[in-house]
C-alpha cells in the first residue's frame, strides 16, 4: 500500500484515468447498446476493437503512405490526416460489426434460438478474426506512425496535459454527447429505446426490428472503432490479442455502469479508468485487475443494476 | 436442411432405451464401457487408425484434453445447464484444484489420492465464496462476476510466491499406483481409464441428482426464477448447490490434471478454457449429459485431429462454432423436448 503517491500525483493519475476510461466507455459502448436491444453480450465486440486498431494502422501506412519513421505533421494537413483515419477506422469497424450481427445472430434469432447459442456463435467469430488477424500479422506487434507531434498544453500539479491525452478526453465526450441527443430525440434513437423496452411492442407500433438491431451493431462498431483510432493514437501499437484485455476492461465498464445504460456505460467507463490508474499507482500494475473486479463484486452486491442501471429491482435473464 | 436442424437424435435414442429390457440396458452398457476403455488402442488398430492423431499422441490427446473436457463439461453442464447460471469463470476451480495438489505435493509430499478430497474441498469452498455474494445477481451479472473470479484466481497465482509466480510449480509427482497399475508418462491409457471411471462417477451423480428433489429445484429455477421462489423453493441454497457441485467437479479434474502434466502454470488457466469448456456444452446440447459428452470430446479432439493445418486450426475451430450454431441452435443433442422453455425476452 502506497498512499503517498496518490497524494502526491493525484492530478496526474486522475487525468491519465480519465483519458483512459473514456476510451473504454466508447468501447463498453458497443457491448451496452447491443445488449439494451438483444440482451445478449456482443462477444464479438473486442474482436471489433482489435480490427479497428489494425484498421487504423492500415489507413495511415498504406494508404496515406506514412512510415514508421515519417515525420510528423502539422497545421491543416495533421488535422485532416487524423479525420481522415478516424473516420476510416469507425467505418471499417462498423462495416465489421454489422457483418457479426449477420454471421453471429442474425439467423439464430430469427429461429428464437436460445441466448447461449448466440453467445457460442459469437464467440466463434470473435474466434475467427482474432485467429485471422494472428495469422496475417504472424503474431507481431506492430507499430504505427507518430503523426501526431506530443506537445503539452502545460502542467497542473504535475498533471501533464498532452495534446493526446487532451484529445482522448473530448473526442469521446463530443461523441456521446452526439449520441446521446441522437437516441433521445432522433425517431431511430427513440426506435431504439422502444426495442430495448419491448420488442414485441415495438413490432406492433410498426418498427422494423432487423434494422434496428442492425442500427445498434452499426453505433456500437462506430463507437469501438473512434475506440480504437484514439488508442492507436495513444499508444502508438498494436498486436492481434490487443482486443482481449479492452473487451474485458470494456465490459467490466458496461456492467460498472449498468449495462443496456448509455450514460451508465460513459460514467462506468471513467470510474474503471480511474479506479485502474488509482490502483495500480497504490498496490502495483500487477494487483490493478484483481482491484476493479473486487470493486465491481461490491458495487453490485449493493447495487444488483450497477451504478446507473435500471430502476427495477432485478434484471431478468 | 430442416431435417438436419430438427433432427433430435436424444429423442430417438431415449425411444429406443425405454424399449429396452433390463439384461439388454445392461449389456449394451458394459460393452459401451469396454469399448471407451479400450480407446486408447484404437489409434494403433488398423481400421480405427484414422482417429490417431498428427504431432500430439493419441493416447495422451485422450486424457488431456478430451477426457478432462468431457469431466469439466460435465461439471460446468450443472451449472449452466441444469440450474441455468452462466459461469464464465469454471477454469478457476479447475486451477484450484490443480494448485492444490501441486502446492500440497511438493511442499508437503501428499500423494494424489490424499490431496484429492483437499482439492475438492478447496474448490466447494471457493465455489461458496464466490457464489454467496455473485448468485444473488441474474444473468449476465453473474457472468462478469465469475469471468472476474476466473481472472483474479489466476492473477493471484501470478502474483503469489507459493504459488511460483508465473513460472508455476514444476515436478508435481504423478499418483501412486493403485491395483497394480502404474501412473507415469509412459502409459497415459491408465490415466485415460481413472477419467473415464472418473466421469462415469459424475454421470452417476448428475443422473441421481437430477430426479431427485435438487433436480427438480433446478429445472425450476432454470425455467423461472421467480415462479420457483414463489413456489416455495429456497432459489439461493439450490444455486449455491448446483455452483458447489460444479465447483467440486471442476476441482476433482484440476487434481488429476497437475498429477499428469507435472508442471503447472498460470497460463494453462486463461479465460480461453472457460469459454473452450462453455463452448462444448452449448455445442453438445445443454442440460443433456450425452449431448456434453458429445461436444466436449468433438470440441477437445478436433483442434489436435486437425493440428497438421497448424496455423489456422483455430481458424477452423472458430467456423465450426459459428456454422454449428447456425446449423443446430440446440446443440448437437439437445435436450429432452418437455424440457425446452421459451425464453422471456424482455423484462
Amino acid at each position: 500500500m502506497n498512499f503517498s503517491v496518490v497524494t502526491s500525483q493525484f492530478w496526474s493519475l486522475a487525468l491519465q484515468g480519465l483519458a483512459l476510461g473514456l476510451i473504454y466507455a466508447l468501447v463498453s459502448l458497443g457491448y451496452t447498446m447491443v445488449y439494451g436491444v438483444l440482451r445478449l453480450i456482443n462477444f464479438a465486440n473486442s474482436e471489433v476493437f482489435m480490427f479497428g486498431t489494425f484498421a487504423t494502422l492500415y489507413i495511415e501506412v498504406h494508404f496515406l503512405g506514412y512510415d514508421i519513421g515519417a515525420p510528423s505533421l502539422h497545421g491543416f494537413k495533421l488535422v485532416y490526416t487524423l479525420a481522415f483515419a478516424l473516420l476510416a477506422s469507425m467505418l471499417a469497424c462498423a462495416i465489421l460489426a454489422i457483418i457479426v450481427e449477420f454471421v453471429a445472430y442474425r439467423r439464430l434469432r430469427a429461429r428464437g434460438a436460445n441466448r447461449l447459442a448466440s453467445l457460442i456463435s459469437a464467440i466463434g467469430v470473435s474466434i475467427f478474426l482474432l485467429e485471422g488477424m494472428r495469422i496475417i500479422t504472424i503474431s507481431r506487434p506492430m507499430t504505427t506512425p507518430r503523426l501526431l507531434d506530443k506537445w503539452s498544453f502545460g502542467e497542473f500539479h504535475g498533471a501533464n496535459f498532452r495534446i493526446d491525452t487532451v484529445m482522448t478526453i473530448i473526442a469521446p465526450i463530443i461523441i456521446f454527447v452526439v449520441l446521446d441527443q441522437f437516441v433521445n430525440r432522433s425517431r431511430l434513437g427513440k426506435s431504439i429505446r422502444a426495442v430495448s423496452m419491448s420488442e414485441e411492442n415495438s413490432k406492433l407500433m410498426g418498427i422494423n426490428i432487423n434494422r434496428v438491431i442492425t442500427l445498434t451493431f452499426c453505433i456500437g462498431g462506430l463507437t469501438t472503432g473512434a475506440a480504437a483510432f484514439l488508442y492507436t493514437t495513444v499508444y502508438e501499437n498494436t498486436i492481434f490479442n490487443v482486443g482481449f484485455n479492452m473487451g474485458i476492461a470494456a465490459f467490466t465498464a458496461a456492467v460498472l455502469g449498468g449495462i443496456g445504460n448509455l450514460r451508465g456505460a460513459f460514467y462506468g467507463g471513467i470510474a474503471l479508468g480511474m479506479l485502474e490508474q488509482f490502483a495500480s499507482a497504490m498496490l502495483g500494475s500487477q494487483w490493478k485487475a484483481v482491484t476493479v473486479f473486487t470493486v465491481l463484486v461490491v458495487v453490485l452486491l449493493f447495487k444488483p443494476n450497477g451504478l446507473f442501471g435500471e430502476a427495477v429491482q432485478q434484471t431478468r435473464t | 436442411m430442416a431435417n438436419l436442424t430438427r433432427f433430435n437424435l436424444r429423442d430417438k435414442g431415449a425411444d429406443i432405451w425405454a424399449g429396452w429390457s433390463r439384461p439388454v440396458r445392461t449389456i449394451f452398457v458394459l460393452s459401451m464401457i469396454v469399448l471407451v476403455g479400450l480407446l486408447p488402442f484404437a489409434a494403433s488398430w488398423g481400421p480405427t487408425s484414422f482417429l490417431n492423431t498428427p504431432i500430439t499422441s493419441f493416447q495422451n490427446v485422450l486424457v488431456y484434453p478430451v477426457g478432462m473436457f468431457i469431466l469439466m463439461a460435465l461439471g460446468l453442464n450443472i451449472v449452466v445447464g441444469k440450474s441455468g447460471l452462466l459461469d464464465l469463470g469454471y477454469v478457476a476451480f479447475f486451477a484450484i484444484g490443480a494448485y492444490t495438489q501441486g502446492i500440497l505435493s511438493t511442499l508437503y509430499g501428499w500423494n494424489t489420492w490424499e490431496i484429492m478430497p483437499f482439492g475438492i474441498g478447496f474448490a466447494m469452498i471457493a465455489g461458496v465464496i464466490l457464489g454467496l455474494p455473485a448468485l444473488r445477481l441474474r444473468g449476465d451479472y453473474l457472468a462478469i462476476i465469475t469471468l472476474g473470479f476466473g481472472e483474479i484466481v489466476r492473477l493471484v497465482a501470478i502474483n503469489m510466491s507459493v504459488t511460483g509466480g508465473p513460472n508455476g510449480i514444476p515436478g508435481i509427482p504423478n499418483p501412486p499406483s493403485i491395483f497394480g497399475l502404474k501412473f507415469d508418462l509412459m502409459h497415459p491409457q491408465i490415466y485415460f481409464w481413472l477419467v473415464v471411471v472418473m466421469i462415469l462417477l459424475v454421470v452417476w451423480m448428475v443422473r441421481r441428482f437430477t430426479v431427485r428433489r435438487p433436480g427438480r429445484a433446478w429445472e425450476a429455477i432454470r425455467q423461472d426464477e421467480d415462479v420457483a421462489a414463489l413456489m416455495g423453493v429456497n432459489t439461493l441454497v439450490y444455486k449455491l448447490w448446483s455452483f458447489v457441485i460444479g465447483a467440486a467437479v471442476g476441482g476433482a479434474a484440476g487434481v488429476l490434471y497437475a498429477s499428469k502434466v507435472a508442471v503447472i502454470s498460470p497460463d494453462m488457466f486463461k479465460f480461453d478454457v472457460s469459454i473452450l469448456i462453455l463452448a462444448c456444452v452449448v455445442f453438445g446440447g445443454i442440460g443433456n449429459i450425452w449431448g456434453v459428452i458429445m461436444g466436449a470430446a468433438i470440441l477437445a479432439y478436433l483442434p489436435e485431429r486437425i493440428r497438421f493445418i497448424s496455423e489456422s486450426r483455430q481458424l477452423v475451430f472458430g467456423a465450426v462454432l459459428i456454422l454449428m450454431m447456425n446449423l443446430r441452435p440446440d446443440g448437437l443433442l439437445p435436450r429432452k423436448k418437455r424440457e425446452k422453455i421459451t425464453e422471456k425476452r424482455s423484462s
